[in-house]
């Protein structure tokens, strides 16, 4: 590193001790918590087993704790720096999987990392915003606002987006595309630019529609009305709303839930698991894992209001926001108020790599928390 | 610079929109949870309960029937049926054909079990052979292990322990008819038997108890979890008839190679002792399942084991009949004890000859020797100075020509004919001809074994309004029991004559007399003709009844009851196309009521 860095942060730099005391101890509380629900639902799930999943998902948080330890102690400029490199490098892993995938049969979207598999469109979640986190972070109000300034940031969003739609994994795709959208809106991007791609989109999609394959229509159809799924999504639905409704104010006790533990309820342990939790603890359960989960979104928005560098103010909003819409539309998606699309309820469904994504974000927000008040420039800082 | 403040700026209050954003997206989703689980948790609770709690009914067990001495007549059998749960047996077609080297199945069978694997969850028990015998399944259970995902389950069946004995009266259990299901979900069970005929389904109420149910909890599959709660129901009431179980067994045995029937009645009460009709069948052979040829067998069978002859058999009383015309020519004064009449073999009215049956004439009778001798003119004579009417009212007031209400099915009225009947019947005035045929219970009138045993127990207790029944009465039915409007005096006239029938000197049924410690009986026999006999089968040689085929032979009739002097029991037999009342009838008659006083019932 040059001196000249060296000099510029000088006194700014702290140990590893100050480093571990900075770090917000409601906000990791509220984590824990979270994650310990989550074994001890799964726990029920497993009809009061420790296996097959309450073990594994525990030992899953503890690896996701030293994760999110080491992503927060780490010096808050190799974000900044790498931030291409590990965009590439996901996209890379992407294209491998999109590959391989088309070379084996049928639809792959994970890595087999032996001890897990890995999803590099999870990665690209935390990628994408570290990329256009950077890109911004570097460009004038001037260059945000022109349609000149957006191109760059929009291939490097719609690519992997792309990527993620054809593996195909439609709901993750969406979340990619939400969350930049929420990125290029904060930054500035004028409303009407927002106005025009709707109106847009709008009169495109029936001439996309008529260049698509039957089998992705098909796909897509499926998608906008699950009742159609002859597998019946609707009747999983309803079966959610039922275990809800029952439920009522205090559950039905732990390890008493009817609807789930009589599998009347798909999914129990992964996407509906928050219908188990409130058939199991009622509103009081339901409400809690609200509640935790808008503290931590809440201490999103303090942390990147509170923060110096408007690199790491962008990070945090693009992870917050990526984490707000995992919990939204899970949550929704049980209540019955948006169409199933498969995505899990992050730190408490059972799934690796969902839980290594999230904890990752949770330890780069903290990392940016820890450092708020170093000021990264704006110019060319990681292009050396 | 400016436009770095400005860019900060800007994301400071985006940011601030996209918090408030998130936060009502998030308090929607709590006031969307309050809704479920609070406003409608209700109705999702009910719903819950429905998709969790699943129902089953317990058939109650049927009560069991006993004879008056407590020997059972009808029970409930254990069925014991193999049964395959598919996802038990890693291999079905392994465990079927292991299971075939032991228990033969045929092919339809095979093919149709397969079919129910296939249309039930393999957790749900697929019959494969009902009514095992011990034998077979201990062959079963030896070889449990070679045949994974056998079961044995135990079932009931209606068993009645006397079989074809007691077929007739008890008639038999069966699956419910479409037509007879109502809201009872008992009745929608599978399986689940009723009566269908007899004394099983006259007190199918009692006999049938009341179902209980378990609720169970069954998973998304229709497994069941467990029991949450479970009602047993009760168990169907016992029946005790007043039947005698031995008397039953004797009576029957009696005919022989006979058919027709005999009906043993208490004459006090008019409870029945003995209640025959042969051939029978035996009806465990309806629950075993019966082949379709052995099911025409009894179907087609000429004898019409099927039929109950005692209730729906209508037959001419023939001399029988006597009694009633006696009783109404003394009631009516037509005749006094003393009145005779000359039997010359024939006696003419119009153009037309009536004989008596004993061609050479009887001389002089008076009422006691016309019973005695089934004097044919003397009744001749009777009714036509008596009239049809007469006749009739005193039959009816015997009980004959009317439904004795006894609870069985299908039971027949029988004819007792009268002006108004015939007119009715066939648009034709009566004719005095027909009065003379009746009075020897010829042409007309028909009436079934049952009632000629109630008229004989009503003459025999001296005139009391009995009616059969299979249960015992109580102290206040038997209170009830009213006194027919017939004079004492002249039931003794009679019981005298029916005495001299069989005591008497040449009476008609003196081959048949007994005599136990000074208890006789006495009766009266008849013989009916089927066809008559024509005067060229006369000529040509044919003058015995016995010369002709079976089925045109007339039918042997005796009626009768025991003790004498202190009357207990009355039959009635029919031997059908027996040919001569005392010599088919008479004695059947009387080795029943041997039997019967023997056992002392």
């Amino acid at each position: 590193m040059s001196r000249y860095y060296e000099q510029r942060f000088k006194g700014l730099n702290l140990s590893l001790r100050d480093k571990f005391f900075n770090l917000n101890f409601g906000y990791m509380f509220c984590i824990i918590l979270l994650a310990l629900i989550g074994i001890v639902v799964l726990y029920s799930a497993a009809n009061g087993n420790l296996y097959p999943w309450a073990i594994k998902q525990a030992m899953r948080f503890g690896l996701g704790l030293c994760i999110m330890f080491v992503l927060a102690l780490m010096d808050i400029k190799v974000y900044l720096k790498y931030s291409y490199i590990i965009y590439f490098f996901v996209l890379l892993l992407l294209i491998i999987v999109e590959i391989s995938g088309h070379v084996g049969m049928g639809a792959q979207r994970w890595i087999d990392l032996k001890v897990f598999k890995l999803q590099p469109s999870e990665l690209m979640k935390i990628a994408m915003v570290l990329v256009l986190a950077k890109y911004f972070h570097g460009c004038n109000l001037q260059k945000i606002e022109s349609l000149r300034g957006l191109f760059a940031p929009m291939c490097m969003a719609l690519f992997p987006t792309a990527l993620i739609m054809l593996q195909p994994d439609l709901g993750t795709s969406l979340m990619v595309l939400f969350t930049t959208m929420v990125l290029f809106f904060v930054v500035g991007v004028q409303w009407w630019k927002f106005v025009t791609l709707g109106v847009g989109s709008l009169v495109a999609a029936p001439i996309v529609w008529h260049f698509l394959h039957q089998y992705q229509k098909n796909r897509i159809l499926t998608f906008l009305n699950p009742e159609n799924d002859p597998l019946g999504t609707g009747y999983h639905i309803i079966q959610s709303k039922i275990a809800l409704g029952s439920g009522g104010v205090f559950g039905k006790g732990f390890l008493s839930g009817t609807q789930s533990h009589l599998n009347f309820l798909p999914e129990k342990h992964t996407d509906f698991i928050f219908t188990m939790l409130s058939e199991e603890f009622g509103l009081i359960g339901g409400l809690t894992v609200i509640l935790l989960n808008l503290i931590i979104i809440a201490y999103g928005y303090i942390f990147a209001f509170r923060t110096t560098s408007y690199f790491a103010k962008l990070v945090i909003i693009g992870l917050n926001t990526n984490y707000f819409l995992y919990v939204f539309i899970n949550i929704a998606m049980v209540l019955g108020l948006l169409p199933v699309v498969g995505i899990p309820l992050p730190l408490i469904s059972y799934g690796g790599t969902v839980m290594l994504s999230v904890m990752s974000s949770f330890g780069i927000i903290l990392c940016m928390d820890v450092n708020r008040h170093i000021n990264l420039g704006r110019t060319s800082l990681g292009d050396d | 610079m400016n436009r770095d403040n400005d860019k900060g700026k800007i994301l400071l209050s985006r940011t601030m929109l996209m918090a408030i954003v998130n936060f009502f997206l998030l308090f929607i989703l709590i006031a969307r949870l309050y809704y479920l689980q609070v406003v409608d948790a209700l109705k999702y609770k009910t719903l819950a309960d429905e998709n969790r709690i699943s129902t089953r009914i317990l058939m109650p067990i049927r009560g069991t029937i006993f004879d008056r001495n407590g020997i059972v007549l009808a029970d409930n059998e254990q069925n014991l049926s193999a049964m395959i749960v598919a996802e038990q047996a890693p291999s079905i077609d392994a465990t079927i054909a292991e299971f075939k080297k032991y228990i033969d199945i045929n092919d339809k069978e095979e093919q149709k079990i397969r079919k129910e694997i296939k249309n039930h969850r393999k957790f749900v028990p697929v019959k494969l052979k009902d009514n095992l015998s011990w034998e077979e399944v201990s062959s079963l259970q030896l070889n449990t292990s070679s045949m994974p995902g056998i079961i044995i389950d135990q079932g009931v069946n209606r068993f009645y322990p006397m079989g074809q004995y007691t077929a007739h009266f008890l008639g038999y259990v069966g699956s419910v008819d479409e037509k007879e299901k109502n809201d009872d979900p008992l009745l929608m069970v599978p399986g689940f038997k009723v009566g269908k005929s007899g004394l099983e389904k006259f007190f199918e109420n009692k006999l049938r108890g009341i179902s209980g149910n378990v609720k169970f909890e069954v998973n998304a599959y229709g497994r069941i979890m467990k029991e949450i709660e479970r009602n047993n129901g009760q168990e169907g009431e016992a029946l005790r008839l007043t039947v005698d179980a031995n008397l039953q067994k004797y009576a029957q045995d009696t005919f022989g190679e006979h058919s027709g029937a005999a009906v043993v009645l208490d004459v006090h009460s008019g409870e029945i002792l003995a209640f025959v009709s042969v051939p029978s069948f035996d009806p465990n052979l309806f629950t075993k399942g019966l082949s379709h040829e052995e099911w025409n067998k009894l179907l087609y069978n000429e004898r019409n084991p099927l039929v109950n002859k005692a209730v729906t058999g209508r037959y001419s009383p023939g001399s029988t009949f006597k009694i009633a015309v006696a009783l109404a020519a003394l009631e009516n004064n037509i005749v006094s004890k003393d009145k005779s009449f000359y039997c010359g073999g024939a006696m003419t009215l119009g153009n037309h000859k009536f004989h008596c049956w004993k061609h050479s004439g009887h001389g002089y009778q008076n009422v006691v020797e016309a019973i005695k001798n089934s004097c044919d003119i003397y009744f001749y004579e009777v009714a036509m100075l008596l009239g049809i009417e007469k006749i009739a009212d005193m039959a009816r007031i015997l009980g004959l020509g009317n439904l004795t209400g006894v609870t069985l099915e299908n039971e027949q009225k029988g004819i007792i004919p009268d002006k108004e009947w015939k007119l009715k019947r066939y648009g034709e005035k009566w004719q005095q001809g027909e009065t003379i045929i009746a009075g020897i219970g010829q042409g007309y009138v028909q009436v079934t074994p049952l009632q000629l045993a109630i008229m004989t127990a009503r003459v025999a207790n001296g005139g009391y309004e009995i009616y059969p029944s299979f249960t015992k009465l109580s102290l206040k039915d038997k209170a009830k029991i009213k006194k027919l409007p017939i004079s004492n005096k002249n039931i003794e006239i009679v019981k005298q004559g029916m005495f001299e029938v069989v005591n008497g000197e040449r009476g008609t049924a003196a081959s048949s007399s007994f005599n136990i410690n000074g208890i006789k009986m006495s009766g009266k026999t008849g013989t009916t003709q089927v066809r008559r006999i024509s005067l060229k089968e006369r000529q040509n040689g044919i003058k015995k009844d016995e010369d002709l085929p079976w089925s045109l032979r007339s039918h042997a009739l005796f009626v009768g009851f025991t003790p004498h002097d202190k009357p207990k029991y009355a039959v009635a037999v029919i031997v059908e196309h027996g040919s001569s009342g005392s010599g088919a009838a008479a004695p059947i008659a009387s080795k029943i009521l041997q039997k019967a006083l023997e056992l002392n019932i």
